[in-house]
């Protein structure tokens, strides 16, 4: 990708993903790398499988503009029913795609339709598709750390901040107490830290997985001419 | 709560111009609805009144926070809006300083009240959070309300971010209160993209507030034993129908559009004028208010990093309007862009009203139903006025 100044995203999942924990922690990200960032959170009600997105705009420059990204130039997909079952307020999930973007999906399996592939090509889109549900499980123990893998792979083909900026946010959202996202996701993250036993563990679970998403961004090869680029654990 | 109950708070009292403009200020990161209530907790607010509703429900709970804080003396839920609006110009006699704050139908819902304000001479602060009225039902912020709010008298600013809710609200009260000027002012901010969403505000200190409501330097006395009512309702020209109840409302009716005017210069003194103006020598404008003013500024600052020849004018008060400033600030302009968060263009209609060349304005982008005003939108509109191809799909 080439580099921006300006980074429009649109994060599109299922309830209890992760999705709006995303945001803030990207959000955090760009704040500890003396840059900005805008985040705005999109959900009905709050429940597991329940359509969800979330908005960030990253920036080197302070932001201005408000409310939801309508034309994004990155996109997440957190879950593969996002496309295949229309799972999202935003239908077809490419909706107001701009051209030469990028498109992170968490899957494994040909998900894209013969129509869906055509619009992305004529975008000159490129789509980087990979299991991060398995790679949590894998290094995390749990499939709760897929936001972290979507997210590391985000920022390892972006380059939008540095490894040490990550973990500083991650640490401020598990560690620090000053954040709730709402009820039901302080709930959830109790759940989770209970699991791990120890908070530092859970970090350095969720460090590792971001770290092998940079891994793998790495060995990305973007300037070819494919729509699709699948990746292997 | 009883009154006896709450704290009592040490404040440093100061005038408007030294708390607005020289009083030391410290970076906070807040929603508009905190902003919109810091600034109340620093008027020396001597009762709220309000009946919630969305998204205005927000501001007015933190407001309750302040009463029971102490910062405020009185603060009770009315029965409804008209309810609302009618005791505000009933507490407005006893001469104290009030404040509250509505959402879209609320404010349709009182507007009965409100339109007999100015009227009335009540200097009451009014904060408007934007939200749709029309139907399909919705909660979002949609402006379109700002509309029938223009034409009853009160002085109307709008708010572009935290920073402007904070500033306008606080400089509301002193602007209201001018003997010259006592009449209410609203200030409108979008609701949710303002609201609810956190961005940077100086503030003053909390220990500073402003001076206490003067009734005594009022134009209209507050109404006690020893002062009677006021001839308008000891006297109301409703009860006659002859030529002196008609010369009585068209004197009363000119004082107050003339008391809206006199505005001008407090908004001046205040807020730094009703317009400002980026890049003023560009052929092409972006003139907007309230949330599309932030859209058009990061419009505007696209097109710089391409080199186009835009400009920015916000316009900060939508009444008075500022017609000769936006005459001065377009007259060497080839094309002008209205974007705007309601179906109808009540900007873009004022816009052209107030030019000589109102051929020149693009009527538009606009956005209903509180739906985002994505900037792609106003640059097609740009690129479109300077006739340059682009690639932007819709």
């Amino acid at each position: 990708m080439a580099e921006k100044k300006r980074y429009n995203m649109r994060i599109s999942g299922l309830g209890g993903q992760g999705v709006v924990t995303t945001a803030h922690i990207l959000g955090s990200c760009m704040d500890n790398a003396g840059n900005y960032a805008s985040l705005v959170p999109f959900f009905g009600s709050e429940k597991r499988m329940a359509p969800v997105e979330a908005y960030v705009r990253a920036s080197t420059e302070p932001i201005y503009e408000v409310g939801e990204v309508v034309y994004p130039d990155i996109i997440l997909i957190y879950h593969s029913q996002v496309v295949t079952h229309g799972k999202s307020y935003t239908m077809p999930f490419y909706t107001g795609l701009k051209p030469n973007s990028l498109v992170i999906i968490n899957t494994d399996i040909d998900v894209l339709q013969d129509e869906d592939i055509k619009v992305l090509k004529e975008l000159n889109a490129k789509v980087v598709q990979f299991n991060a549900t398995d790679l949590a499980l894998q290094i995390a123990g749990t499939e709760l750390a897929t936001n972290m893998a979507m997210m590391g792979m985000l920022l390892g083909l972006t380059k939008l901040v540095t490894e040490d900026d990550i973990e500083k946010a991650v640490r401020e959202r598990f560690l620090g107490t000053s954040f709730v996202a709402s009820g039901g996701t302080a709930a959830l993250d109790s759940a989770i830290e209970k699991k791990f036993k120890k908070k530092e563990q859970l970090l350095a679970k969720n460090m590792e997985v971001i770290n092998k998403t940079f891994e793998m961004a790495d060995s990305i090869d973007m300037s070819t001419d494919d729509l699709v680029v699948q990746l292997a654990m | 709560m009883s009154p006896n109950t709450r704290p009592k708070l040490e404040k440093r009292l100061v005038d408007a111009k030294y708390l607005l403009q020289e009083a030391p200020r410290e970076k906070h990161f807040i929603t508009g609805a905190q902003a919109m209530a810091e600034a109340v907790k620093r008027a020396s607010v001597d009762m709220a009144i309000a009946y919630p509703i969305t998204p205005q429900s927000e501001v007015m709970h933190l407001v309750g926070d302040i009463y029971a804080q102490g910062h405020i003396k009185e603060y009770y839920r009315a029965e409804e809006e008209l309810g609302t609006m009618s005791a505000i110009a009933g507490a407005s006699r006893a001469g104290v300083r009030l404040f509250t704050a509505t959402s879209g139908p609320g404010l349709l819902r009182g507007l009965e009240a409100i339109a007999a304000w100015p009227g009335h001479r009540v200097p009451a602060v009014l904060g408007v959070l934007t939200r749709v009225v029309n139907a399909p039902l919705s909660i979002q912020p949609d402006n379109v309300e700002m509309a029938y709010l223009m034409h009853c008298g009160a002085v109307m600013l709008h708010a572009e971010n935290q920073q402007d809710t904070f500033d306008m609200t606080l400089a509301a009260f002193a602007i209201a209160e001018k003997v010259d000027v006592y009449i209410p002012v609203a200030v409108a901010t979008e609701g949710f993209f303002v609201t609810h969403a956190k961005g940077y505000v100086d503030m003053t200190a909390e220990d500073l507030a402003l001076e206490e409501f003067d009734p005594v330097a009022a134009p209209v006395p507050a109404m006690d034993n020893e002062t009677p009512p006021a001839r308008i309702q000891r006297d109301a020209p409703v009860q006659k129908s002859n030529f002196m109840s008609y010369l009585i409302h068209a004197v009363w009716q000119q004082e107050i559009w003339d008391s809206n005017s006199r505005a001008m210069k407090y908004i001046y003194e205040y807020l730094g004028g009703p317009i400002e103006v980026v890049n003023p020598d560009a052929d092409v404008f972006v003139i907007a208010s309230g949330c599309a003013a932030a859209q058009g500024r990061e419009a505007q600052r696209y097109a710089e990093e391409e080199g186009l020849s835009v400009g920015l004018i916000k316009v900060r008060a939508i009444r008075p309007f500022p017609t000769k400033e936006i005459c001065d600030a377009t007259k060497n302009a080839k094309a002008i862009i209205v974007p705007e968060h309601n179906a109808i263009g009540w900007l873009c209609k004022e816009v052209k009203a107030a030019i000589p060349n109102g051929g020149i304005v693009t009527e538009g982008p606009r956005v209903f139903g509180g739906m985002t005003l994505p900037v792609e939108l106003i640059m097609v509109e740009i690129y479109d006025a300077l006739g340059i191809e682009h690639n932007i799909k819709l």
